[in-house]
């Protein structure tokens, strides 16, 4: 008999797998997020690689049990290192009928199917629309190993000794039943999640009790019952020595900042508005009020915007997040941010649109608003990172850049990033970089007056900060003045000052890097990605390399400016194609840029890119 | 090394571009007054800062010789907010007018005065849009006429002090743009207060509103138009100051003094009260029917947003210690491999 880590001993067979996408389904009150996370936790404690796409609906709390109030995390964790959630599913729990319903398609066949069969009474079926109990369908059985588990009834029975007196509140603890089944099922430790427990109830001895019981009752439902047969075991993936933690792509984005903060010596201000799935940033950056982080919460996205431009301009890291529709609301200001010529991050975290769209679904469809989307020539750097703890890093890019050449930074990240994990290797902070950044001293008796619009040789103004004596000047929309920065209507003045801040931008790209590319610099067609598809487009081109396609990838950070190098490099390759989550917004860009006829695959459907799709793609293009 | 402020002019604070408003236009005697009032207050030049929007007023910063920012339509008080709450050392003010502030930037006005930002809000109001040449503002009467309201505008104004005393404003006060010892008097009174500061101030559009105050300014008739507010005195006005405000229930009334009438039975103005009733109040005594008050109405103290954000953010490096970043990275559950 063998044990993975601290997992629980067990006398059933143990099956050696190299990876498991197990997802949890339920009403959006039943803790599947919780669930989620704390598989995730476990996992990757196990030495696993992993990595999650939590999938929830808009509504808070749409009516229980319906179709539209399902809502689902997903986890792959793997002993190879990986980049995606997973195409299909291994493991499917759907704690109630809508979940069975809305899930059931992405279970590949002869997956593990537990269901609480206790939801699946009249009222559950019809809310679902079932005319007829699913599980009584012979077919079921035959193509998924199907597990009827009465989840409900064993979690009553498990916190009944607990001092829970409400059905209501006994069946919230249902989730760590389902959670103690799944992790006696891929021989999980239930220690993080038992820790969880006690320092998330603190206090609340009664609900410590009740769902520590339901967890184990879980545990042992599994053990001790004939119905499984064998559990499963995912080793230690082969990670980089280290440090590690998991990280979630906006919580990464958040100290990232702060460390970009700490690492300029400067203190970060951010102005940001309540919208998802920018939000968490928003809750995240007020935790570290002692690192000298003041958050605003604006009137509204517009003053979000402006309070940041006002704070660049007394000198602090200043920053907004925000998603699409509200990046929309701030166009006007972000062009005066762009006039103005100071430092400052613009964060989108892109969701489904237009309008209001999809707000809990991931799309890549802003990434002509964030380019174009301003009145007049007002080019702007723009960053994407590509995954969730890459945020960390490009964050810190972002305010180098905007520093560097005193202009604002759009970064462009989108739910799916933000809102999924992986491992993170945690930096050494000795490793960090610091940067200094320069502010005029105060004017001397005798010095020359002061030019707030003339430019070093990055075409950068200098950043005079109020406070500062003899300094004193004043900036504002109007076209200014070079040098002076006087307002003037003067028409070859406007020429030249647009041509200059064009060029600032485009000098951008003598400071990052080259674009490095995933297998050869040439060949028959170069899978050319952005963002948040990263982990799809690098594991369909591997696949494809591995069935000797003469296929690269290259994923762009930073799409305006391009890498020096971009040209040559889709001049090296047959064909391009460019997997987008939008209607191939960077194909056109690609186009008109370097007359590059791309191939584009465009999905619109909220949901990120399946590996397959891009695959197939790859063949059909050069198969 | 001495601390001493170098001791400066009002020309000192005169900037070097050319000023663009008509001439004849109110905004002249205004800025003059805040330029004369600059020197008084004991502020470093330096830390001093104009934010405004867009319009004729906004172009002030322009003007002064301070740090300054002319921002976008209605933004303003969003801009202070944030400059204030990262450098709250700075004193800023900001300029607006009865467009900019209340009908595109409404929202933001009516914010930074609910959060008692300490910075100073000065609202040129002359009811008419003056940059665009001349549509109805927020401010423009019932039935003015103008190139977007040809048979007569038919939005109910808006007054603007009543708009700030319902955002709970600590500080509220109006002026006069040819009123100009009472002007620099009302807008040292509002850069000395803590917290935000609200001041009207009627100004008039010559070009195109021309004698929009012409009743609160003439000579002939602003003694009968106007109430001079003094804390802790009766509400007397007139040439011979021989009328007064007095509370019928909650409503007030004109009445003339003697013929059994004494100071005793009217209104006395309180600027302090913590319920801002009586200063609302004041707000709508309105032309014709009630002289016009000018001054300070309101002047409370209530906690700033400002000194409340760095408060919070002293007090968590007090109790946690200065942030660090080792501690920010291992938060939550952390394994090593290898
Ligand atoms: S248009 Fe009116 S408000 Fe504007 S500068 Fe001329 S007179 Fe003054």
């Amino acid at each position: 008999m063998s044990t993975t880590t601290g997992a629980s001993p067990t006398s059933k067979e143990i099956v050696p797998i190299p990876a498991a996408t197990v997802r949890f389904a339920g009403d959006s009150g039943d803790g599947m997020q919780l669930a989620g996370t704390q598989l995730t936790t476990t996992s990757a404690l196990a030495g696993n690689d992993v990595a999650t796409f939590p999938d929830y609906p808009a509504e808070i709390r749409a009516p229980r049990g319906t179709l539209a109030g399902v809502s689902g995390f997903q986890i792959h964790f793997a002993s190879t290192d990986i980049f995606t959630p997973g195409d299909h599913l291994d493991a499917l729990v759907a704690m109630n009928p809508a979940a069975l319903k809305t899930n059931l398609a992405d279970l590949r066949k002869g997956g593990i199917l537990v269901v609480d069969e206790d939801a699946f009474n009249k009222k559950g079926l019809e809310k679902a629309g079932y005319e007829q109990n699913p599980l009584n369908d012979l077919a079921l059985e035959e193509e998924y190993q199907l597990f009827k588990v009465p989840i409900t009834t064993l979690t009553r029975g498990a916190v009944e000794d607990s001092g829970i007196t409400s059905q209501k509140d006994a069946d919230r603890c249902r989730n760590f039943l389902a959670m103690g089944l799944i992790f006696w099922l891929y021989g999980r430790s239930l220690e993080p999640t038992l820790r969880f427990i006690e320092t998330k109830f603190k206090g609340k001895e009664t609900i410590i009790k009740a769902n520590t019981a339901a967890l184990t009752t879980g545990r042992n439902y599994g053990e001790t019952t004939d119905a499984f047969k064998s559990s499963y075991q995912v080793n230690k993936a082969d990670l980089e020595p280290g440090h590690y933690r998991n990280i979630q792509g906006n919580t990464a984005l958040a100290i990232g900042c702060v460390t970009a903060a700490k690492l300029s010596g400067k203190e970060l201000f951010l102005g940001s508005y309540p919208i998802t799935p920018a939000s968490t940033i928003l809750e995240e950056l007020n935790k570290y009020k002692h690192f000298g982080v003041r958050t605003f919460q604006a009137e509204d996205e517009i003053a979000a915007v402006c309070s940041t431009i006002g704070a660049a301009f007394g000198g602090a890291m200043a920053m907004t997040t925000s998603s699409g529709p509200g990046i929309a609301l701030k166009g006007e200001a972000i062009g005066l941010g762009m006039i103005l010529e100071l430092p400052m991050l613009i964060v989108n975290i892109q969701r489904g649109g237009p309008s209001t769209g999809l707000p809990t679904k991931t799309e890549q469809s802003d990434l002509f608003q964030c380019m174009y989307g301003r009145n007049g020539e007002s080019p702007l750097p723009l960053i994407a990172p590509r995954s969730p703890s890459d945020c960390f890093y490009a964050a810190q890019e972002a305010w180098r850049i905007a520093t560097k050449y005193m202009v604002p930074v759009m970064l462009l990240s989108d739910g799916y990033i933000a809102n999924g994990s992986e491992p993170w290797k945690i930096p050494d902070v000795a490793d960090l970089e610091s940067f200094t950044i320069d502010h005029p001293p105060a004017a001397k008796e005798g010095d020359p007056p002061f030019m707030p619009y003339s430019r070093d040789e990055n075409l950068a103004r200098p950043w005079a900060l109020p406070g500062t004596p003899g300094l004193m000047h004043r900036i504002g929309g109007l076209e200014k003045q070079d040098q002076t920065g006087n307002v003037s209507y003067d028409p070859q003045n406007h020429q030249n000052m647009i041509e200059t801040r064009a060029r600032k931008v485009a000098k951008v790209a003598e400071s990052i890097p080259q674009q490095e590319v995933l297998g050869e610099t040439s060949g028959d067609l170069l899978v050319l990605g952005w963002g948040g598809t990263y982990g799809a487009c690098v594991t369909a081109t591997r696949q494809a390399q591995e069935r000797g396609l003469k296929v690269s990838h290259a994923h762009l950070r930073w799409i305006s400016p391009f890498p020096s190098n971009l040209k040559s490099l889709l001049e090296s390759f047959d064909k391009v194609l460019i997997p987008e989550l939008n209607m191939g917004q960077l194909r056109t860009i690609i186009a008109s840029e370097f007359l590059c006829d791309a191939i584009g695959l465009n999905k619109v459907q909220g949901k990120p890119f399946a590996v397959q799709e891009i695959l197939d793609k790859i063949i059909e293009a050069v198969g | 090394m001495s601390t001493e402020l170098p001791v400066l002019k009002a020309s000192d604070f005169a900037s070097d571009q050319d000023i663009r408003w008509c001439p004849g236009c109110g905004d002249y005697s205004i800025l003059a007054q805040m330029k004369k009032v600059m020197p008084t207050l004991g502020v470093p030049q330096e830390n001093i800062v104009f934010i405004s929007g867009i319009g004729c007023s906004s172009r002030f910063p322009y003007y002064m010789n301070t740090y300054g920012m002319h921002s976008i339509h209605g933004r303003a008080p969003a801009f202070a907010t944030g400059l204030k709450a990262s450098r709250p050392e700075l004193m800023v003010w900001v300029i607006t007018g009865d467009g900019d502030g209340l009908s595109i930037g409404g929202n933001h006005l009516m914010h930074a005065i609910r959060r008692n930002l300490d910075v100073n809000i000065v609202l040129f109001n002359n009811r008419i849009y003056g940059l665009t040449k001349g549509q109805y503002s927020p401010t423009s009467p019932l039935g003015k006429v103008t190139k977007t309201s040809p048979m007569g505008a038919i939005d109910n104004p808006l007054h603007p002090l009543s708009i700030a005393i319902g955002c709970e404003a600590s500080f509220v006060a109006r002026s006069i743009d040819v009123n100009i010892k009472h002007l620099g008097a009302t807008l040292k009174r509002a850069a000395e207060h803590k917290g935000t500061s609200f001041i009207e101030v009627y100004q008039n559009c010559n070009v195109f509103n021309d004698g929009a105050w012409k009743y609160a300014t003439d000579k002939a008739t602003k003694s009968d138009t106007t109430l001079e507010l003094e804390h802790g005195k009766p509400l007397i006005f007139g040439k011979d100051r021989d009328k007064g405000i007095r509370l019928n229930g909650l409503v007030p009334e004109v009445v003339d003094l003697g013929k059994g009438i004494s100071e005793d039975d009217l209104l006395f103005h309180d600027e302090k009260a913590e319920e801002p009733s009586l200063a609302y109040l004041l707000t709508r005594m309105r032309n014709p029917d009630f002289p016009e008050p000018i001054g300070v109405f309101r002047a409370v103290d209530r906690p700033m947003y400002d000194e409340e954000l760095n408060g919070q953010v002293e007090r968590a490096r007090e109790t946690k210690g200065e942030g660090k970043l080792e501690d920010m990275f291992t938060a939550g559950e952390t394994w090593t491999v290898g």
